[in-house]
């Protein structure tokens, strides 16, 4: 007898009370989604001529697909490098980005003012291969189809051996024998695609070089995007899997975190070189002394979200207590989160404007209802499909 | 373990040398990113110390596009000149009023709209083609197509295209279309042109209208500065002014030569040329992929030839099978370190030498 790690639905007591504070977080975000609906974008945001991207675009959307890198990182680790220990990260993993794809999705419709044509990029004839955004948006679609093809053998394990439905249990057992078969292809297909959209979200910004301030805009954004987000998988990993250990009540999987932890200082400091690098080349250091809110968000995001959890996790006894790694995984998450809105808001200065754009209060409820919806089906899944690992007693023969 | 050093030199090299590709490709294919005007292409010159400030360009605006319009009269009122105005949903060209430092008496007047560019930002940035440059030089808008997205207002260097963001259902980017339909027709002209009763603005072929405006500044030195906006301001535009003041401190903004969109297009052409590098990079994962594999064969055959897609017999439950394999030599001690926890440290602390 020997204690393994096996992934299988947690089935623990769904709605603790901490669900209902989701649920009253929900409806809230519904109430001010549906006044957006019926009312128009400028009844619910504070978006005007001068500011035609808010919080939505930058934290649920831009935001959104950087804290989903966690998906594409562990598959390239556990997959691809095959480094096998990191098996039982990669389900999490995927959830996160799964949901976090279909969050931006269902966010963006939030922001678009002809929402019902959200699927125009796809249509042929309304191709348009040099904007930047018809990337980002193909890759983000393909993308968010290769994790629901990749999530399916979960779907399918849940289903397998069902006694009462022997049909579904044959067909279940089809499909996951075709998924499993040709996986490789959708992982390698997932890395590309997420490497792809990933920095592609940064050169948004470049095509707006009068607008956007000298301590962001680079030619280099894609680089740093994609860096940033390769940046933040393995810390967003750490972070939810620490949280749902104790939120569920598990033992945390520090045996796998820490290990993970020790690529995170190494990856978060080949993205400072290129930032530091970056501002030095461009000579744009010379405003970080300007003293503007802008400078001030510069240092804050590096200072906050890069050097000290680098310092943190170079230390074993951080990256081995997990308080001590929680607390640096979420700092990595955080500065990433304010990196992008940094990049298109704070630094979103255009010149005729006199004006400057702070999140209404019902674009603050929209996205914190959606992070809600997201953290109680995040919940939901793993309490009723084999997501999370959790010791199992088996015989070895 | 020297595998995994390798493994993770590999991962750190190729970031690098994607990254340098990155680069590298932006940069030989900026030059024929370079998008000129069409020989058909029309515009119209702006002079601006023709401009009275009757604004009743304003009004023929208004009325071409089809907007509830105020009567004529009411466009004589001053008071709208005391704050600089942008152009609105309802309003595709306004006129502010700058003071003249050489004459306090005669204020210089100049009128805002979209500069219809030679290689448009809001063009390039626009995901479904709703925003069209038309061989005449117009850029127009299909609501049709349009998602909404309002990245073109994000891209456009002169902050010109506006949103309907009160409309719930059918909001509209909205922006002067230099009459596309008027103009279209033979000996047709925009509104604001055929109204302008001090010919200051004269409508044409941009390449002549660009000749007429080096004529005027060389016939009057004393009236002009030498420079005519447009002419290279962000890639060129179709609208051109020519004035006596610097441009800078008559709201019109100072941009360098180059269009908006040839960075952008050259960086995300260079990373599709010919699907290569996307093509690359998925077989090169690939490659590691099978390599790796190879290298952790032994230990953990199972999930490698599950991952790689050899047939396993297992079918169905490889994966479960393949993680209790994985796994399986890690057995828990009191203190909660298992062995497999102090392998994993050992592996990473010789990759991360």
């Amino acid at each position: 007898m020997s204690e393994d790690l096996q992934p299988m639905p947690a089935e623990r007591k769904l709605l603790t009370p901490g669900v209902f504070v989701l649920f009253a977080l929900m409806a809230v975000g519904l109430c001010f989604a549906a006044y957006r609906f019926m009312f128009g974008l400028s009844a619910v945001t504070n978006l005007d001529q001068h500011h035609p991207w808010g919080l939505w675009i930058a934290v649920d959307v831009a935001s959104g697909v950087a804290l989903a890198a966690g998906g594409f990182t562990t598959a390239a680790l556990a997959h691809i490098f095959h480094r096998e220990h990191y098996h039982v990260i990669t389900r999490p993993a995927l959830l996160t980005a799964m949901l976090g794809y279909t969050f931006v999705g269902i966010g963006l419709m939030a922001d678009l003012g002809r929402y019902y044509n959200i699927w125009h990029p796809a249509w042929p004839t309304m191709w348009q291969g040099n904007s930047v955004l018809f990337e980002v948006g193909m890759c983000v679609m393909c993308y968010l189809t290769v994790l629901y093809i990749e999530f399916l053998p979960i779907v399918c394990e849940r289903f397998i051996g069902n006694e009462r439905f022997p049909r579904l249990d044959r067909v279940c057992a089809l499909v996951h024998r075709i998924v499993e078969k040709t996986m490789f292809l959708f992982i390698i297909a997932g890395v590309v695609l997420s490497c792809l959209h990933q920095s592609s979200l940064g050169n948004l910004m470049v095509i707006a070089p009068t607008k956007v301030h000298p301590l962001w805009f680079t030619p280099i954004l894609s680089l740093l995007f994609l860096l940033s987000a390769i940046a933040v998988g393995y810390p967003m990993v750490i972070f939810e899997s620490l949280y749902a250990s104790w939120s569920l009540k598990l033992k945390p999987e520090m045996h796998v975190l820490s290990a993970l932890a020790k690529y995170i200082p190494v990856i978060l400091g080949i993205y400072l070189a290129f930032k530091v690098g970056d501002l030095l080349i461009r000579g744009s250091y010379v405003h970080l002394t300007e003293g503007s809110a802008q400078s001030t968000m510069f240092i804050i995001e590096m200072l906050f979200g890069v050097v000290i959890p680098v310092v943190m996790l170079l230390s074993a006894r951080v990256r081995n207590s997990p308080r001590g790694l929680f607390i640096a995984a979420l700092l990595v998450v955080l500065g990433v989160v304010l990196n992008r809105v940094n990049v298109f808001l704070v630094s979103y200065t255009p010149p005729y404007t006199t004006t400057s754009y702070f999140p209404a209060i019902g674009e603050f409820a929209v996205t914190i209802g959606l992070v809600a919806a997201l953290i109680f089906l995040y919940r939901v899944i793993v309490t009723y499909f084999p997501v999370i690992s959790h010791p199992v007693r088996t015989r070895t023969a | 373990m020297k595998t995994t050093r390798r493994e993770f030199l590999h991962k750190v090299g190729l970031a690098s040398v994607s990254g340098a590709a990155l680069g590298a490709s932006a940069r030989p294919a900026r030059a024929s990113e370079v998008v000129r005007a069409s020989p058909d292409a029309l515009g119209v010159l702006v002079d601006i110390p023709n401009c009275i400030g009757c604004r009743k360009c304003e009004y023929a605006c208004k009325e071409a596009a089809g907007f509830e319009v105020q009567p004529i009269e009411t466009f004589d009122d001053k008071s709208v000149f005391e704050a600089p105005r942008r152009p609105q949903p309802h309003a595709y060209t306004v006129i502010n009023r700058y003071a003249n430092p050489e004459d306090e008496a005669k204020p210089i007047y100049v009128k805002n709209n979209c500069m219809h560019c030679v290689h448009p930002a809001c063009v390039s940035a626009c995901l479904v083609g709703a925003l069209r440059k038309q061989p005449n030089g117009a850029v127009i808008y299909d609501a049709w197509k349009c998602m909404g997205c309002r990245y073109c207002m994000v891209s456009c260097p002169f902050e010109i295209p506006t949103y309907e963001y009160d409309n719930a259902l059918t909001p509209q980017v909205r922006k002067c279309t230099l009459c596309f339909e008027r103009i279209s027709q033979e000996g047709g002209l925009p509104a604001c042109v055929k109204i302008c009763p001090q010919e200051c603005l004269t409508f044409g072929r941009r390449s002549e209208l660009l000749e007429l405006a080096h004529e005027k500044i060389a016939a009057h030195p004393e009236q002009y500065l030498d420079h005519v906006y447009g002419e290279h301001e962000a890639g060129g535009t179709s609208w051109l002014y020519v004035a006596g003041q610097p441009f800078e401190q008559l709201g019109l903004l100072k941009l360098g030569p180059q269009a908006p969109p040839a960075l952008t297009e050259a960086i995300q052409h260079g990373v599709f040329k010919y699907w290569m590098p996307p093509v690359a990079w998925y077989g090169l994962l690939g490659a590691i992929m099978l390599l790796s594999q190879r290298g952790t064969a032994g230990q953990v055959s199972a999930v490698a030839g599950e991952a790689a897609g050899l047939p396993v017999d297992t079918g169905g439950t490889a994966r479960q099978h393949a993680r209790s394999v994985a796994g399986g030599d890690g057995h828990q001690d009191q203190a909660g370190r298992s062995s497999v926890e102090s392998e994993s440290q050992r592996v990473v602390e010789e990759t991360t030498e």
